[in-house]
């Protein structure tokens, strides 16, 4: 196999958004049927290269593509379609109300003669592409009543009626039971022995292991390298991925002597969470980890006041609170960062300063009115104690980098003042290196007293940086761990079983 | 020339570039093309008609800061000004005091907050497109006024309300004085008001504000009550202007209104927009208008050149963001 030619082979890409380099002179190949890993943590470059691959976005002068041993001037994503590279995107981009047959040949749909459908061309289509999967489903099916396992055949499948020789699969097990993906790991396994290349990207490594012929890593942008999977283990990939060797100290410790701040008691919201009880005390990081679905930003939500609880109680610093709306959760001293940092946590058009002060105006009124200069000390204080760096504070948010961002994210409610900080996965979109300055401040706070709740799907996130750690399981609390009794290996094994 | 238009931008505000420039244009312009356009009749003019369609914009303005529009601006003028109107009838019509004036006003402010009010709520807990709420709100209120006036004019007012219309204080017609007042209160509101912050961080994102513990229904009920509350001193200052009131009149102003808050930079998609530079663009439509008049030329054309101005504002607009950006670059 390794004598054959690539069938994909890339050369010195560089990719650069606003100033920040997503991609720095980085290669990488396929084989023709392979199964290939791109591996890496949230924000190394994977999209940005499949994107490069896919000519939505044009790499720097010097970069060479070849593609089947010719060269490729300029690719486009018509020209990457004609070529046979196709990519399944995590959230499929299918249409719910349509058939299972017009979902997979709809590109024969709207291309019919005179921009007519040809019923007959699509529904052909659909089948010659199930078949080649080996599979059989109901073709008149509407997409919305089959599982999300068989919705991602119908995504696998649409992608080969084009004739597909490279298929590039994102995060395609992120929502799938074990006993699904079990199903998948056999439909790529069908497709690669058919000659198709399929490009795997997921976080999930035990599955990575066991199907991948060979992986590459990138970390922040940069090629780590490129390795055949036998003889690689977990704890290897993890280490190539993120750069750190995770001898990494766990700094939990005991908080029994501090007063509980927070104490959650049976709380339940219908199908999203269910009888989750927990205390915690001042100063303390509590984890909550699980895989998508978990109910573990509905929780959050719910203690912030968004979402209200259907039965249950919580209590703060010993006195039982019942909040309308998160206003009441933050006068209470509760503040939530969200997850989606782009559309909810910051106003990304809106000037830093602003977004600063947000859930803090009642602290920079004087007489009534917006002091404009106790606003000034507010937005230089926190820019200073977070290290922002930043242009001027007028700057809109959106110019500045996604960990950057995130620090003003943070400063936003540190600025109010909380007892309790839920920080809902505070890395995504964020540099590896700006990582590790998070949660450095992440662990300042919970030194001076602050209570923070630390949500995040990446077990060793919470393994290194909280006290406790819950495990949430399709809304319930399906155990609670002590770092110092357990590795990463055990989490990790735990949370993707 | 660089430097000097970096340092105004400074100082004034990138976006009162575009209304400057076409104010000295408009100036200029007239100022060879048209005799005696810098007289003190040209400004009087000015100074009377700015008004009704100052305020009106105004009105508009909060809405469009917040991502939204208020279609029913001059209908609900209207309907606040016949409230007015018939407390002075029922006070002795041409004999009415000032204290039935005075009630009046209140009147016609509760009748245009009421009725802002109602469009805030519906936007607020509907979540209905504020285009429909605003829409169905000025059919509604043209209907109810021209069933209660049956299309015509309701008038016979006493006298001292003509003072209001078309009297000076300190040199300065009362109109403008109460215009310059509404301009300096919606600008502390907008940049020193809790209010005013609010409307902005809803007008770029309305989710993202509510996460951060904005209260966005309240704010979009008091956007929709200020601009109802806007609505009814511009329905007084008509009273007080025609001697009379008439459900229909102003309604050519609703569209110029936001054409007016465009031309001073307001952001079409909310979140982004300040007074002072809608204020300059108001004086330069008037400008123009009054200019166009003095040479005899039609109305309708000075209408035809308002659409004009616009589309050159935004081209212009756009290529000097344009060359900004590639000036940056290198």
């Amino acid at each position: 196999m390794a004598s054959e030619p690539p069938l994909l082979s890339l050369r010195n890409i560089n990719v650069t958004f606003g100033g920040v380099r997503a991609l720095k002179g980085v290669s990488f190949e396929v084989r023709p049927g392979e199964v290939h890993c791109l591996a890496g943590e949230n924000g190394c470059g994977k999209s940005t290269l499949i994107k490069v691959i896919t000519g939505v976005y044009r790499p720097e002068a010097g970069a060479e593509l070849w593609f089947d041993g010719k060269p490729v001037a300029a690719m486009t994503p018509t020209l990457a379609q004609s070529l046979g590279i196709q990519v399944i995107w995590q959230d499929l981009a299918l249409f719910g109300e349509m058939t299972v047959a017009e979902n997979i040949g709809f590109q024969h749909a709207v291309n019919g003669r005179f921009g007519l459908v040809n019923r007959h061309a699509v529904q052909a289509a659909a089948e010659r592409a199930l078949a080649k999967l080996g599979v059989t489903l109901d073709l008149h099916m509407p997409l919305k009543e089959l599982p999300i396992a068989q919705r991602q055949i119908v995504a696998i499948a649409r992608a080969l009626v084009g004739e597909a020789r490279l298929v590039f699969m994102d995060e395609p097990t992120a929502s799938l039971t074990q006993s699904e993906t079990d199903y998948l790991i056999e439909i790529v396994r069908t497709l690669s022995a058919s000659g198709v290349a399929v490009v795997f990207v997921s976080h999930r490594l035990a599955e990575v292991l066991e199907i991948s012929d060979r992986m590459t890593v990138l970390r922040d942008g940069e090629l780590v390298g490129v390795f055949p999977v036998e003889g690689l283990t977990q704890s290897r990939v993890t280490e190539l991925m993120t750069g750190r060797n995770f001898d990494n100290a766990v700094i939990a410790s005991d908080h029994d002597d501090q007063p509980v701040v927070l104490s959650v008691r049976n709380l339940s919201r219908h199908r999203e969470f269910e009888n989750i009880s927990f205390d915690l005390r001042r100063g303390e990081t509590l984890g909550i980890t699980g895989l998508l679905g978990a109910g573990r930003t509905e929780l959050a939500l719910t203690l912030f006041g968004m979402k209200p609880a259907h039965s249950g109680g919580i209590e703060i610093e010993g006195r039982p609170v019942r909040f309308a709306s998160n206003r009441d959760a933050i006068r209470e001293g509760v503040a939530y960062l969200s997850e989606d940092r782009l559309s909810l946590g910051l106003n990304q058009p809106q000037s830093i300063a602003d977004n600063l002060v947000m859930a803090s105006l009642d602290r920079i009124l004087s007489g009534g009115l917006i002091s404009l200069t106790r606003k000034a000390d507010v937005v230089r204080r926190w820019i200073a104690a977070l290290g922002v760096k930043i242009g001027t504070p007028d700057d809109p948010i959106r110019t500045l980098s996604g960990g950057n961002q995130q620090r003003v994210a943070i400063a936003k409610w540190l600025a109010t003042d909380p007892r309790i900080l839920i920080l809902d996965a505070p890395t995504v979109g964020v540099d590896v290196g700006a990582r590790a300055g998070i949660f450095d401040i992440v662990r300042k706070l919970s030194a001076e007293g602050l209570s923070i709740i630390l949500i995040s799907d990446e077990p060793p996130e919470v393994y290194f940086n909280a006290d406790r750690i819950i495990h949430m399981v399709e809304g319930r609390i399906r155990a609670i761990y002590d770092p110092r009794r357990m590795s990463l290996t055990d989490l990790e094994a735990a949370v993707y079983a | 020339m660089n430097s000097l238009i970096q340092r105004l931008n400074a100082t004034l505000g990138a976006d009162m570039a575009g209304p400057l420039f076409a104010l000295v244009a408009v100036l200029v312009i007239f100022g060879i093309g048209a005799d005696n356009f810098f007289s003190a009749a040209t400004f009087g003019s000015v100074a009377f008609q700015l008004p009704e369609l100052g305020l009106l914009t105004l009105a508009m303005l909060l809405p469009l800061l917040t991502g939204g529009i208020n279609l029913a601006v001059t209908f609900t003028a209207n309907l606040a000004g016949l409230a007015a109107a018939w407390v002075l009838q029922a006070h002795g019509g041409a004999d009415a005091s000032g204290g039935a004036f005075a009630l009046a006003a209140v009147a016609a402010l509760a009748t245009g907050g009421l009725a802002g009010m109602m469009t805030g709520v519906l936007i607020a807990y509907t979540r209905a497109h504020p285009i429909l709420v605003t829409l169905s709100m000025m059919i509604f209120l043209r209907g109810l006024g021209e069933f209660l006036t049956r299309g015509g004019d309701v008038s016979g007012f006493p006298a001292f309300i003509a003072t209001i219309g078309h009297g000076s204080l300190l040199g300065l017609p009362v109109p403008l004085l109460i215009f310059l007042a509404c301009v300096g209160l919606w600008h502390l509101l907008l940049t020193r008001f809790k209010l005013g912050f609010g409307l902005l961080m809803i007008g770029s994102n309305i989710e993202a504000a509510r996460y951060s513990g904005l209260d966005t229904r309240r704010i979009l009920v008091l956007v929709y009550t200020l601009s109802g509350l806007m609505c009814a001193v511009a329905g007084l200052i008509m009273l007080a202007r025609f001697n009379s009131v008439r459900v229909g009149h102003g309604e050519s102003y609703l569209l110029i209104t936001v054409l007016a808050a465009f031309l001073g930079g307001i952001n079409p998609f909310g979140g982004f927009g300040r007074v002072l530079p809608v204020f300059v663009a108001l004086i330069v439509l008037q400008l123009l208008s009054s200019g166009l008049n003095l040479m005899g030329a039609n109305q309708h054309l000075a209408t035809a050149l308002w659409g004009v101005l616009m589309v050159v504002v935004m081209a212009a607009r756009t290529i000097s963001t344009s060359f900004a950006k590639s000036r940056k670059k290198t």
